[in-house]
């Protein structure tokens, strides 16, 4: 049987990747440029004998998300700049309380209110930063509207084996263009659901180490119950502040990421091999590289591009290892500098970092990255 | 490896993204090409500057968005203002000849007729000036066969504009061909 195909937005795509992942529960508050994800949303999960739910605004979203993941559904919300600021603190309770859930940030112009249809990258460091203290991050950068689906259904993957949140934030542009995607059929994509508790109710505690560093988690209603708080606890999930339990449990937290960086990071190489000049880009951004590392070629210029995939955790060892032979890096980017400044750190001065950064609502175009290719000796 | 780029260009409302979304679903669902359709839109619902933007080409394609326009659709005289600039000589420029007065120069080809006044009175709806404006594209670029920017257009409207719909298809197709 042929596979069904559909000319989709992007935003329509991350709404059915998060359908195919299996996610039940959506809670949100409409924002351009997002607001798509929440309306199929709305459509779809009744049908499939999910809950909708508008709160009142952001941040009740993202309480709401909690309880809806903590009660054993997979769990979405979406939003944009200033709904994602708002959502930050429960981002932050989500991490520590390890709650796993999905997180749609489709990046426009900010800080603030800023320019609401105009695209932009200037989010990725709010998706590792934005919630203070530290704590594990992944960020999903997908360039196309068949990735942005399957990348949403690999961000529920990743929340669920890792018990953490997860954003995937496609720019303005990849989020409202289309093209066509060929749906998968139900088996094709693996879909990993969280692991449940196998002993006892009564012997049950929700951060025992004793299972690894991702301790199974149950269902509320399921028979178990536990204490969850924005608190450090201990393994039963109750307060404390014995250094060694708080010391222990924030590393565990973050090595749950880095220490599986190399299953969650996801980049694409193009031409890199051989390349004088890589480009690392992301999003609609990468689009344009691809175009002028093409273009460049035919000038007889040996370009190259290195597309980030997972923004965080962060490829930083392969883009040093690239540093050894490469005479220069380019990093186009609509926001004034975000990227570089990572790339910059990863490539410890093997080779300059030249940065274009635009943050005017345009995008940046493959004549621009062509120019500035021209700029490294 | 070819690449048409079109812009669909005019006011917030009238219908243009939609113009542009059938025109690319017909090239990629239907022609069987590779298509991208993305736009950019003011925080208006109606009035401000509206585009959206059409890449078709038979190998996939990268940067969304139009480099040097092909084919331009100019629905208002801003609109032909703004975006009349980067349309290449072996180009087409189709404009509403009531609303846009002044052309702008260039070898490119110009072809216009009164579109809204098209729709609003031989199709009978103004409603559908977005759907005579894209037969008319449709017309003038060559892109995609009559028979399969018909059937995108069926399969993107309400069932019961159907006829309307087709109407105003085909009555800009013609007339594009006409004014050609």
């Amino acid at each position: 049987m042929a596979k069904k195909v559909a000319f989709l937005q992007g935003n329509e795509a991350a709404a059915q990747g998060a359908l195919y992942a299996g996610c039940k529960f959506f809670a949100g508050y409409p924002i351009t440029p997002s607001t798509e994800v929440a309306e199929v949303m709305s459509v779809e999960l009744p049908k499939v004998g999910g809950k909708f739910i508008q709160m009142e605004d952001e941040i009740g979203a993202m309480a709401a998300l909690i309880g809806g993941s903590l009660a054993g559904s997979k769990a979405l919300t979406s939003t944009s700049g200033p709904g994602l600021s708002l959502k930050q603190e429960l981002i932050g309770y989500a991490c520590i309380a390890e709650v796993p859930c999905v997180i749609v940030n489709v990046m426009r112009g900010g800080p603030s209110t800023g320019m609401p249809t105009g695209p932009s990258q200037s989010d990725i460091m709010s998706a590792k930063w934005g919630t203070h203290g530290d704590h594990p991050a992944i960020c999903l950068v997908p360039a196309s509207v068949q990735e942005l689906y399957e990348e949403t259904i690999r961000a529920f993957n990743l929340a669920e084996k890792y018990r953490t949140p997860v954003m995937i934030m496609p720019d303005e542009i990849v989020a409202h263009m289309r093209e066509r995607i060929v749906f998968a059929e139900p088996g094709e994509i693996e879909v990993i659901d969280r692991t449940a508790p196998t002993v006892e109710p009564s012997k049950y505690k929700p951060y025992d180490t004793s299972f690894g560093d991702v301790p199974p988690l149950a269902a509320f209603g399921s028979g178990y119950k536990f204490h969850v708080t924005g608190l450090n606890k201990l393994p039963d999930g109750f307060p404390t502040t014995k250094a060694e339990y708080v010391q222990a449990e924030e590393e565990r937290q973050v090595r749950k990421v880095e220490g599986n960086a190399a299953d969650i990071m996801k980049w694409e190489e193009y031409l890199c091999d051989d390349a004088d000049i890589i480009v690392v880009a992301f999003g609609s951004t990468s689009r344009s590289a691809r175009f002028a590392v093409d273009e460049a070629r035919k000038q007889g210029i040996k370009a190259g591009l290195f597309r980030l995939i997972t923004f965080w955790p962060f490829p930083e060892a392969r883009l040093l290892e690239l540093s050894k032979k490469a005479k220069g890096f380019i990093t186009p980017e609509m926001n004034l500098g975000m990227s570089h400044g990572v790339v910059k750190a990863a490539v410890e001065g093997n080779a300059p970092v030249l940065g274009i950064f635009r943050v005017d609502g345009e995008p940046i175009n493959p004549g621009q990255i062509i120019d500035k290719m021209k700029e490294v000796k | 490896m070819s690449r048409y780029e079109l812009r669909f260009s005019g006011a917030g409302g009238q219908g243009l993204i939609t113009a542009g979304i059938i025109m690319a679903k017909a090239a990629s669902i239907y022609e069987g090409k590779e298509a991208v359709q993305s736009q950019s839109y003011g925080p208006e619902a109606r009035g401000g500057a509206s585009k959206s933007e059409v890449i078709i080409s038979d190998g996939p394609i990268d940067y969304p968005k139009v480099t040097r326009c092909d084919a331009l659709l100019a629905m208002t005289q801003e609109a032909c203002n703004k975006y009349s600039d980067d349309l290449k000589d072996d180009g087409v420029l189709l404009y509403d000849s009531d609303l846009v007065t002044k052309l702008p120069e260039g070898n490119f080809k110009k072809v216009g007729f009164n579109i809204i006044n098209t729709a609003k009175n031989e199709v009978g709806r103004e409603i559908v000036a977005n759907i005579v404006a894209l037969g008319a594209m449709v017309a003038l670029t060559g892109q995609i066969s009559k028979e399969n920017a018909e059937k995108a257009v069926l399969s993107s409207v309400p069932e019961a504009f159907l006829e309307l719909n087709k109407k105003a298809f085909n009555m800009g197709y013609e007339k594009a061909l006409a004014a050609k």
